[in-house]
């Protein structure tokens, strides 16, 4: 718990409605997205403006008491769970439009602001902000912006990170910074947007952004290829994109995801294929027609079963809102499911799916793929249980080696979900040791007391996972 | 870093780990996905007023990680049982489960009712509720004060500022009750207009019953003109979801059984409800015995043929034609508000929005959130007035948006409180709140 002293004055900046530490509030903020941990904070506080954000800074600073700041807990790597305790803020009450830029092209909004209200907002004004990270209806733009959200259309549109022009943000001794602007160019020192973009709340807490907007495409259309061979959909993944064609959506899904993605939302997918393909294209209507033929005549050079183009706008955002679903649909198979996203090149996605299934079985455990294949993205998931102790150390292990295989086929540990404390372990396999100093040394110019988020991005110790439970 | 709770027993956290099925509990992944849909979550922005926080304290009392306390209590009460969580929850939690099996933890362990809750909660669920001639009695004496001008009298006392301002109000916009029912107006039995579709019992609901029973009227009247042959068994009772949702399983278990064998006596295909709060918890009869051997068999029967009027008549019904007979020359726009129960329990949201776009004379406009609670929610306006008001502030905010001239639903509760935020809008004269049901009779063209 917190002192009575520190309350006070947390509630001196936030008032007394800003600052709760009831059992309650405290069991319901001990969580996020990611299976198997949590950790009760002391406080949670909610502040509503910069300055408040601010003063809890100096306050928390000045006792060392840590923070983790965060949206709506969705994120997949334990990013929010306080680990360390402390104090854990809640930035829903800063959910703002703050200004749509018709001029430049730009929005300014605060972080609480809920990513899909905003997509729906600025689609109304005829602009389009293309990250949507499947936890988009839940999800907060200041989340996205900490753990640099991908989605369903980063291998076209790129990711957040692409969208970021410049950043509000609060650092730990409760200074406010204000980086980048609504500039489509700027080289003024480094680029801290950037470096606080994915930065996973270690190195401040993010009160306003201002975002880029591009004009919306055209038109669009939406395919299924479904095939009997998971191998041939992987191979096929990698021909679209060498035949220079870049979809804004392409999107795997295995037997198993098909099956409990279906019995979710009923869309009639045929539950007797081994893949499908989700694959759009949009843009000016005639290059959408000749991509999306070009496409079809390579998913049947690849022995695609059957193909099918939906309909209507209509149907195509049910199959886009499924696919969506797939993470927790999958726990209809089995209590818990512990996902990853390990990413490689596109043009080894076939061989990453060998690898994965090769795993799993040496392991003996299920692992269900989808994800999206275009950008290299996999979800390889578990379908476990967290009561089986035994069955939860084989899926710990056959994780480490498919961190290991992504790796060595020139990939990462982690393409959108984060480090967090999930992954902290494996870093350094990806940054070597000089990576993990540099980026040691960031963390302490920005946070010399460490206090923002600790236990996260850096590992106590290499390699071991770590489990945490009812801290 | 986190304590963990007192080991010191406390009785309420016994009863949860017995009661609270921690399958569910653990199918939870706290993905989040169900907070958008949540009306509590949406109104209050607090994670504790959200499926995910409940079902997180849920596990954390059987956990041992939270003591549960009265905060604890009064969160379960907040919930408004809509269950607009299950169909957004892609893991497939049975969260309706869950927040009964909680509540009928707390209630046994509970000593803070305030005191007319306590008073209105004993009275109507054990000496009224399931006994319909007491129901139409009470409905008789409604009608003797709504008609005598003994209402005008008690309400120029002033005697009903003794009551809570919502529960005055709910006098106000309470529709003129009936000492009869349906059956006492029409009789038990009534063949199907033509051939003969399928023989179908009607649920006539408790409070239905003598508040509506001109919507059951309508009902029996709709059903032949399509093709069914109706039978309203005179044993059936009240379906018991008041209880169950307010943590009287027990009652409601009772309730069941009667109900089970009313309706087997009757001999019919179908059962059906035009109320979605008594028409779910009838189709969950299934999971309310399936601990029960001698009863699992036959609520397993009736379960699976306990349908919604709209559905019957869309999926297996002789439509009839349907023309409003509007007053002017203009068009009358007519909106829905869903109910909750109908929509995300028993699967009919898109039946009762077919019938609307069949009648002639009519145009019909989707509402904003049209899917969202209203707040009425059982009797949540009654016992959580604050956050119901909320919600309907926010609703009637959409409906105006509409414009239209006649709002619609499916479910007596949603009804009245539609009717109360005409009434607190000051949209009277411009919007009426009308049962679908009613409303489709009134457009019906007899064959």
């Amino acid at each position: 718990m917190i002192s009575e002293t520190v309350k006070r004055e947390l509630e001196s900046v936030l008032g007394s409605g800003g600052v709760k530490d009831d059992p309650e509030t405290r069991v319901t903020h001990s969580y996020d997205g990611t299976p198997m941990l949590q950790v009760l904070p002391d406080a949670v506080i909610y502040p509503e403006t910069t300055a408040q954000v601010s003063g809890v800074m100096k306050v928390l600073s000045a006792h060392r008491i840590p923070l983790v700041s965060r949206g709506s807990g969705t994120n997949l790597c334990g990013g929010t769970v306080p680990v360390e305790g402390g104090v854990v803020m809640v930035m829903h009450r800063m959910n703002r439009i703050v200004e749509v830029d018709l001029q430049n092209l730009t929005a300014t909004v605060q972080p609480g602001l809920n990513t899909k209200q905003f997509i729906v907002h600025v689609e109304g004004l005829g602009l389009f902000y293309p990250p949507d990270p499947s936890s988009m209806a839940v999800s907060t733009i200041g989340g996205n912006i900490a753990e640099c959200s991908g989605g369903l259309r980063g291998l076209k549109y790129g990711t957040t990170k692409d969208y970021v022009l410049g950043l509000e943000a609060v650092l730990a001794d409760g200074r406010i910074i204000r980086t980048g602007g609504k500039l489509m160019k700027d080289v003024a020192g480094y680029d801290l947007t950037k470096l606080l973009v994915g930065s996973e709340g270690t190195l401040a807490v993010i009160t306003e952004a201002t975002l880029k907007l591009i004009p919306p495409p055209k038109s669009k259309k939406t395919m299924l290829a479904m095939y009997r061979d998971l191998y041939g959909a992987a191979r096929t993944v990698s021909k679209i994109i060498e035949s220079r064609i870049i979809p804004a959506t392409l999107e795997i899904l295995d037997r198993q995801t098909i099956r409990v993605v279906d019995d979710f939302a009923n869309l009639g997918l045929p539950h007797d294929m081994d893949a499908i393909l989700l694959i759009e294209q949009d843009g000016e209507p005639e290059a959408v027609e000749r991509d999306i033929a070009i496409i079809a005549d390579i998913c049947r050079g690849e022995s695609a079963e059957r193909i099918e183009v939906a309909a209507t706008p209509e149907q195509a955002l049910k199959l886009l809102t499924a696919r969506r679903s797939a993470f927790t649909a999958l726990a209809r198979l089995r209590p818990t499911t512990i996902l990853e996203d390990a990413t490689v090149p596109r043009s080894k996605i076939a061989d990453m799916m060998l690898e994965i299934n090769r795993i799993a079985a040496k392991h003996g455990v299920q692992i269900c793929t989808f994800g999206h294949a275009g950008d290299g993205n996999l979800h390889p998931t578990a379908t476990t249980d967290a009561r089986d102790p035994e069955e939860i150390h084989r899926v710990e292990a056959a994780f480490e080696e498919i961190f290991e295989a992504a790796i060595s086929l020139g990939g990462t540990i982690t393409g959108e979900h984060g480090v967090g404390l999930v992954k902290a372990p494996f870093l350094e396999w990806k940054v070597g040791e000089a990576g993990i100093d540099l980026m040691r040394g960031v963390k302490q110019a920005f946070d010399p007391l460490g206090i923002l988020n600790p236990g996260k991005v850096f590992a106590k110790s290499a390699r071991k996972r770590v489990v945490l439970q009812h801290g | 870093m986190a304590e963990s709770a007192s080991p010191v027993a406390n009785p309420l956290a016994e009863k949860l780990k017995i009661s609270l099925d921690y399958d569910q509990l653990t199918n939870c992944m706290r993905c989040g996905f169900c907070l958008p849909a949540c009306p509590t979550f949406h109104e209050t922005g607090v994670e504790a007023e959200s499926p995910r926080g409940r079902i997180a304290l849920m596990k954390a009392a059987v956990d041992g990680l939270l003591t549960p306390d009265r905060a604890f209590a009064e969160q379960m009460d907040h919930c408004l049982g809509c269950r607009a969580c299950e169909p957004a929850c892609p893991a497939d939690v049975k969260y309706g489960r869950l927040i009964e099996q909680a509540r009928d933890s707390v209630e046994e362990h509970r000593h803070d009712h305030r005191w007319w809750v306590k008073v209105v909660r004993k009275a109507a669920f054990e000496g009224l509720f399931p006994h319909p001639r007491r129901m139409r009695l009470l409905g008789g004496a409604l009608k003797l004060y709504q008609r005598t001008g003994l209402g005008q009298l008690i309400r120029s006392t002033g005697a009903l500022k003794l009551l809570p301002a919502h529960l005055t109000e709910m006098e106000r916009i309470m529709p003129a009750a009936s000492g009869h029912g349906v059956i006492g107006r029409i009789g038990e039995r009534h063949a199907a207009k033509g051939e003969r579709i399928a023989t179908v019992g009607l649920f006539r609901g408790c409070i239905m019953d003598i508040l509506f029973t001109d919507t059951n009227v309508n009902t029996v009247e709709l059903l032949t003109e399509a093709g069914f042959d109706v039978v309203i068994p005179d044993s059936q009772t009240c379906c018991g979801a008041l209880h169950a949702h307010s943590g009287e399983q027990a009652q409601a278990r009772q309730l069941a059984k009667r109900n089970l064998q009313a309706f087997q006596e009757a001999g019919v295909d179908w059962i059906v409800s035009n109320a979605g709060g008594c028409g779910a918890m009838l189709q969950e009869y299934d999971h309310l015995l399936h601990e029960d051997p001698q009863w699992k068999d036959n609520a397993n029967w009736f379960a699976q043929r306990v349908v919604d009027v709209s559905r019957l008549l869309v999926e297996r019904g002789r439509i009839p034609a349907f023309r409003f007979p509007q007053a002017g020359q203009e068009e009358v726009r007519i909106t829905y508000q869903d109910s909750c129960h109908l929509r995300n329990v028993m699967g009919s949201y898109d039946s009762p929005r077919r019938l609307m776009r069949q009648v002639d004379g009519v145009e019909y406009v989707e509402m904003a959130e049209a899917d969202r609670c209203c707040g009425s929610a059982g009797i949540y306006n009654l016992t959580q007035p604050e956050m119901s008001a909320n919600i309907l502030s926010h609703k009637m905010e959409h409906a105006r948006g509409t414009s239209a001239g006649i709002m619609l639903t499916s479910n007596p509760g949603c009804l009245l409180q539609m009717k109360l935020g005409i009434e607190r809008e000051g949209l009277a004269g411009q919007m009426e709140a009308v049962h679908l049901v009613d409303f489709l009779h009134q457009s019906m063209v007899r064959g």
